[in-house]
Parts: C-alpha cells; sequence; structure tokens
C-alpha cells in the first residue's frame, strides 16, 4: 500500500485502534486534515482552544485507560497545547499529541507560525520526536503509542514538518506490529528478593499503613490492591490521585492524606512503624515537612520509576516494577508464610485509628442559610449514588469533591492533580463522555476554573456530550482566599472577581439548560432535575457560602500531626 | 556532603539528544561543571561525559533521570571505580623565558607543549588531569591571556567498560 504522509499519520491511527482525536486545523496540518476527510474510521472532534484538546484527550484516556489523541498545527496551535501536555506529564497520562510544523525547507527562518515544537515541549514531555523524513513517520507513530502507554506513561510528541505529509509524494506504508528502542527498557516484574524483604517487615508490623496513589489506577492493580488490603486487614490512605483504587467506603479506608487529607489518615501516617507506599511518589502535598515525614516508619516503596525512589524520602524497601505483577508476588508470599492478618493481630492500632476517625474530622456547620459547598458535593454523591463519573477543576472545589464524594472504582475521579491546572475540568468531562457515553458526568467546578476553557461548552454541543456542570460559585478564588486568610492576615489580594457573567444565561446561550440555585433546599432537586435530562448538558450555578475553607489542612512546610481543623469541629483550633 | 563526580553517558546520536541531557540538569537545578560530548567508533552512538557535584541523593537522581531519557542509552559513574581521567587545555600566554623553560620541564612527562609560536605569543598544549590543569593554570596567574578547556573525558581502568 503506497500512502502519502498525511494519509500515514490517519492510518497510523486507525491501527493502532484509536477511536477519537481531538484537534484544531491550521495552515501545516492541512494535508493531515484532508486525510481525515477521506475516511470514517478515526472520528475527529473539533474543540474550540487547543488547550481544550489536550484536556479532552486526557479525560478520556484518564476513564479509559486507553491514550488519548490530539491533532494541533504548528506554532499557536502547540503552543496553545503545552498547558495541557504539561497538565498529562504531571499526572503520567497516556496520551500522543501531533503537531504540524513548518516545512523542512523554512525551519530555522522564523517562517509563519513557525516554533520550536520539540523544544518548548521537551520538559513536559515522555518523549518527542521530529519526523525528518515520509517514510519514518508510520514507525515513529508506533514508537510514540508505545513509549506513552508503556513503563511510566506519559504524553509523547510527534511534529511533523508539512512538506513531509504532501498528499502527491507516496511512499510504501506498513505499520509496525512492534518496535523497541535498545535505550528503553521498562520493568515489568519486581525483584522477588525484594518482595521477601517487604514481606519480613509486613509481618513484623504493628502500626501499618498502606499508602496508594496514582500508579494503582494506571497500573489497573486495583483488584490486586482490594486483595493485598483484605488479606491484612491494614489501613489504607489513599493520595488525591489514587482515590477510588480502594473503595472509599470499605471499612479500611481511612480517607485521603497530605494537605488536605483526612485527621485519621494524616495522624496514621505519622505515628506508623511501616508504610507500605504504592504507586504513589511522595508529593510535597502528601508528605508536608520532609524532616518530619512518618518518623517512626520503615518504608516499602512500589514504583515503576526507578526516579521516584528515594527522590524526597529515603526509603528502605524499594521494589522498582509495575505495581500489578508486584502485588500478585505480594500476595503469593503472604499465602505461602500461612499467616493470618486479622484485625485483631493490629488490634491496639485499628482502636486508635477508630478514636481519631471517631473526631470527624469533616463535620462541617449545616445550621446555615447559605449552601454549604461540602453539602452540593453531599447531594451530588446521593444523586448519582456514587456512581458518576466527577471531573474537577482545581481549587477549593476540587478538594471538597475529593473529600466528600467517596469513590468506589478506580478511573471515576479525573482531576489535574500534579500540575493543579485549572480549566482543566470541562474539557476532561467532554473527554470522559466520549469514553463512556452511557455514563453520568459531572464536572464539579468553580466561576474561576470554568472560565479559563468556557469555549468547549460549543464543542459540547457539536457533539452531543450531555455532562452536568456543577458550579461552586463563591465569587471568590476560594484556595487563594483561604490562603490569605491563613498567611496574609486576610488581604485578598485580588482573589475576588467584582463582576460574573450570568451562567443560566451563559448556558443558555451556548444551547445548554442554565440553572441557578441559591436556596439550600433546592440543592437536592436542582441536581435530580438536572441528571434526570439524560441526553441535555446541563449548568447548575451553585450560589455558595463566600467565606467557607477546606478543613482540615496542614500548612505549608508542617509536619502530618500539625492540621488546622474547622472552627465548627470538636477540636481545638489546632490540634498536635 | 558533596562530592564531585564524573558520569559517562552512551547517547543516541541524534538532532536533539545532547539538549535532552543539558535541559535536564537546568530544569533540575543540578550542577554541571563540564560537559563534553563526541560521536564514538559506534556512529549511531555518541559518548557524553559530564562532571557535576552534588550529594549523595542528588547523585543518584542524577543517574536514574539522565536513565530515564529516552536518547540515553547507558550510563556509568567513572567516580565509582578505579578509573583515568583526562582534560586537554590550550593557553595563550605573552612568550617568556621563565615560562619556555617551564613547559621544557613538563614535556619530558608530555604534559605540555608548545603548540603554536609567533614573535610574541605561545599557544601552550596541556593535558592531565583536571586538578593538575587548575593547578598549573592558577600557577601563571596573570600571564594567560586566553584559555580554553574541553572538559574532562575519562574511562574505568581494566576490564569494566561502557559498551553496549
Amino acid at each position: 500500500m503506497e500512502l502519502s504522509g498525511g494519509e500515514i499519520v490517519i492510518q497510523s491511527l486507525k491501527d493502532e485502534g484509536v477511536e477519537y482525536v481531538f484537534g484544531y486545523p491550521g495552515g501545516c496540518v492541512l494535508h493531515i486534515y484532508d486525510a481525515i476527510f477521506k475516511q470514517d474510521d478515526v472520528k475527529h472532534i473539533l474543540v474550540r482552544h487547543e488547550q481544550g484538546a489536550t484536556h479532552a484527550a486526557d479525560g478520556y484516556a484518564r476513564s479509559s485507560g486507553k491514550p488519548g489523541v490530539v491533532l494541533v498545527t504548528s506554532g499557536p496551535g502547540a503552543t496553545n497545547a503545552v498547558t495541557g501536555i504539561a497538565t498529562a506529564y504531571m499526572d503520567s497520562i497516556p496520551m500522543v499529541i501531533i503537531t504540524g510544523q513548518v516545512p523542512r525547507p523554512v525551519i530555522g527562518t522564523d517562517a509563519f507560525q513557525e516554533v520550536d515544537t520539540v523544544g518548548i515541549t521537551r520538559p513536559c514531555v515522555k518523549h518527542n520526536f521530529l519526523v525528518n523524513d515520509v517514510a519514518d513517520i508510520a514507525e515513529t507513530m508506533k514508537k510514540a503509542f508505545y513509549l506513552a502507554t508503556s513503563g511510566r506513561p506519559g504524553p509523547v510528541v510527534v511534529d511533523i514538518p508539512k512538506d513531509i505529509t504532501d498528499p502527491s509524494i507516496k511512499v510504501p506504508y506498513q505499520y509496525p506490529a512492534e518496535v523497541s528502542l535498545r535505550s528503553y527498557k521498562p520493568t515489568v516484574s519486581g525483584n522477588i528478593g525484594q518482595t521477601r524483604k517487604a514481606v519480613k517487615l509486613i509481618q513484623a508490623a504493628k502500626r501499618p499503613v498502606i499508602y496508594s496513589g496514582g500508579g494503582v489506577v494506571l497500573g489497573e492493580a486495583s483488584k490486586e490492591l482490594t486483595q493485598l488490603c483484605h488479606v491484612l486487614n491494614f489501613p489504607i490512605t489513599q493520595t488525591l490521585m489514587g482515590l477510588g483504587a480502594f473503595p472509599a467506603t470499605d471499612q479500611q479506608s481511612i480517607g485521603m492524606l497530605g494537605m488536605h487529607g483526612t485527621y485519621e489518615a494524616n495522624m496514621a501516617m505519622h505515628d506508623s512503624d511501616l508504610i507500605i507506599a504504592i504507586g504513589a511518589r511522595f508529593d510535597d502535598r502528601v508528605t508536608g515537612k520532609i524532616a518530619e515525614f512518618c518518623p517512626h516508619a520503615k518504608i516499602i516503596h512500589i514504583d515503576v520509576d526507578p526516579a521516584s525512589i528515594s527522590k524526597t524520602i529515603t526509603v528502605d524497601v524499594p521494589i522498582v516494577g509495575q505495581v500489578k505483577p508486584i502485588l500478585l508476588d505480594m500476595l503469593a508470599q503472604l499465602e505461602s508464610s500461612r499467616e493470618t492478618f486479622n484485625r485483631a493481630r493490629i488490634g491496639d492500632w485499628w482502636d486508635q485509628i477508630e478514636q481519631w476517625r471517631s473526631m470527624d474530622c469533616l463535620a462541617y456547620d449545616k445550621d446555615t442559610d447559605t449552601i454549604k459547598p461540602q453539602f452540593v458535593i453531599e447531594q451530588l454523591y446521593k444523586v448519582t449514588n456514587g456512581e458518576a463519573f466527577v471531573t474537577s477543576d482545581v481549587g477549593q472545589h476540587q478538594m471538597f469533591a475529593a473529600q466528600y464524594y467517596p469513590f468506589d472504582k478506580p478511573r471515576r475521579w479525573i482531576n489535574s492533580g500534579g500540575l493543579g491546572t485549572m480549566g482543566f475540568g470541562l474539557p476532561a468531562a467532554m473527554g470522559v463522555k466520549f469514553a463512556n457515553p452511557g455514563a453520568d458526568v459531572a464536572c464539579v467546578t468553580g466561576e474561576g476554573s470554568i472560565q479559563m476553557c468556557l469555549q468547549e461548552l460549543s464543542t459540547m454541543l457539536q457533539y452531543d456530550t450531555p455532562v452536568k456542570i456543577i458550579n461552586l460559585n463563591n465569587g471568590y478564588l476560594g484556595m487563594v482566599r483561604q490562603w490569605q486568610e491563613f498567611t496574609y492576615k486576610s488581604r485578598y489580594s485580588h482573589s475576588y472577581m467584582e463582576a460574573l457573567p450570568d451562567f443560566k444565561k451563559l448556558a443558555e446561550a451556548y444551547g445548554h439548560v442554565g440553572m441557578q440555585i441559591t436556596k439550600k433546599e433546592d440543592v437536592e432537586p436542582a441536581l435530580r432535575e438536572a441528571f434526570a435530562m439524560k441526553d441535555r448538558t446541563v449548568f447548575l450555578d451553585f450560589i455558595t457560602d463566600t467565606k467557607e475553607n477546606v478543613y482540615p489542612m496542614i500548612e505549608s512546610g508542617k509536619a502530618h500531626n500539625d492540621m488546622v481543623m474547622a472552627p465548627s469541629s470538636k477540636f481545638k483550633k489546632v490540634c498536635l | 556532603m558533596s562530592s564531585q563526580h564524573i558520569i559517562s553517558v552512551l547517547l543516541e546520536n541524534e538532532a536533539g539528544a545532547l539538549s535532552r541531557v543539558s535541559g535536564l540538569f537546568s530544569a533540575r537545578a543540578y550542577n554541571i561543571e563540564s560537559l563534553t560530548v563526541a560521536p564514538t567508533q559506534d556512529p549511531t552512538l555518541s559518548r557524553l561525559t559530564l562532571v557535576t557535584v552534588g550529594s549523595e541523593r542528588t547523585i543518584d537522581q542524577i543517574k536514574k533521570q539522565l536513565n530515564k531519557l529516552i536518547d540515553v542509552v547507558k550510563i556509568i559513574d567513572l567516580s565509582e571505580s578505579f578509573s583515568l581521567e583526562r582534560e586537554l587545555a590550550l593557553l595563550k600566554v605573552k612568550k617568556n623565558d621563565a615560562i619556555v623553560q617551564k613547559i621544557d620541564e613538563l614535556s619530558a612527562d608530555a604534559l605540555a607543549r608548545i603548540a603554536d609560536e609567533t614573535d610574541d605569543y605561545l599557544i601552550i598544549e596541556l593535558s592531565g588531569e583536571k586538578i593538575w590543569l587548575d593547578d598549573f593554570l592558577s600557577s601563571l596567574e596573570g600571564d594567560v591571556i586566553e584559555v580554553v578547556r574541553t572538559g574532562v573525558i575519562g574511562l574505568s581502568r581494566g576490564e569494566r567498560s561502557l559498551t553496549l
């Protein structure tokens, strides 16, 4: 089969089994777009801004486990995509981003819409390629998908100069069945000796905690993690990125840890004698003050990326490899040891944890006239039976969603944890809907974040991807306002938006349903009404308490046992 | 406790590979004292030698992060074993008897030679361990008009090698 470069790009996507490409045309990708026009297998979704394309592909990838694919033009097309590429990079999301480049003869001449895409994206991709020959396109595409989806996943950029996609130049096409790189051999199974050492520590532990993260979701090891937890009867805390890998409603779950983690999770980490870190990377939002992180604990760390081991926290037993085979090894060794790990074995530890849990650190003041943001999330959970895919933007609403919507399944909670990208939620929700057309999808957002990628409402109408937008509108950039209250004596520097659009009318202008909810008693009925409209995108603008804060909170640079608790809680103001 | 390490890297001989390495060092705020790169006997591979200073944890991270780069095929820390280290320098000085005599003494051990001579100026070629070059240069102090150094290169002695 002889194909042009443009056709090879699209045929490669088809051979890779790609369903959707999120993109935006422009000069340097016109040949590729012409190839898209001539086929029906790979469906192109025309977004309204390239950032939206990357987040939509990202949401698609996070919710399905399949790589997300983006196609944008050179210059501004590529630079607009950079935020979304960096977002995916920080959370290890498999994506392939195809960028048009100016024709080879004019590269380096400051040609129209020329940027050094490979240079600009280098620090925020797993790898990138500038393709120099039409004959190399197919193999480069295969390499891109292989790199994006194997080992520690991540985004890969393929930059293709316009002249090598020329329809008049045809070359023989064959998509490689597989590809290997001599310089890239990701570890799969863990070292059995290390696993044995880990099992010894597990057998000796008196105050163990399992600390699991996004690697369990990415590594499809939710089942094995759940099994391990149930075999061991150990408490488990999950990171923001890991939520849902182990059911949050299970008694062994002690909630999220870190800056806005639960009291019981952070206290358990602090007092633990054994931390079993599984697919988690000891992010600064998790560890707090490094010098006081888990001062009494030995640490086992399972991670596919050797560079994650002992990066910030020195660990005792590192096990490099994919989470799933390592957990299976561990389960097999535990079984052959014939030891029983019932709850009574660490009864004193569980008693202590239950005492911490009984403090009910997520209690909030329900006796108010205003709509509390936490209340909206609780009602959302109720109305969707805890079964929705929930995307979020970044800020207070993100933390409220993580705290008050207990996820029982992996890939249901979709947020920008590492980069913290405002504007992520709406396009990501659209991507989730493409991957899961029958599911309820909610985008929890705020009036600040939603305005950063609002234009995708138009795309959502065009492609009929009904999503429910839960806008927690308090008039403030809430998380910024909270930090200003805590550390800048309430000097609210530029965290209040004087003018906001009428979101109800705005949604209607985009062809969707808009609602504004100002009363507490209307919250649940409005949500029920919105979710009953299966085929419509509904923008629910909840006017919430303007000064609510996210609690508990470990302030920046403080230790796990140094949390600020809600003023209305059973705690004194600061709990040590 | 910081210490100096010489790390040798086998790199795919491809456009942009060097900038991935240098970009890694600037992005993660690692020190880089010298960096030198050229193709090897296998034209698909370049060998890069870099000198860096850092704590044990930092050096460990540098090696891991280097290995993570897709274009990095293999690395070796020359400081972990008995290795041979060399650096070449060219320096321009105003000609004077003291310098000529000094070079003469050193040339016996092949450490220095006069590579170019005009009426008033000399270009001196020096090669040796970095620390020796540092000492020699500081002994000349005000006499040096210009100096250019290649950065350190090295090989492990004996059987240990950085090959595919």
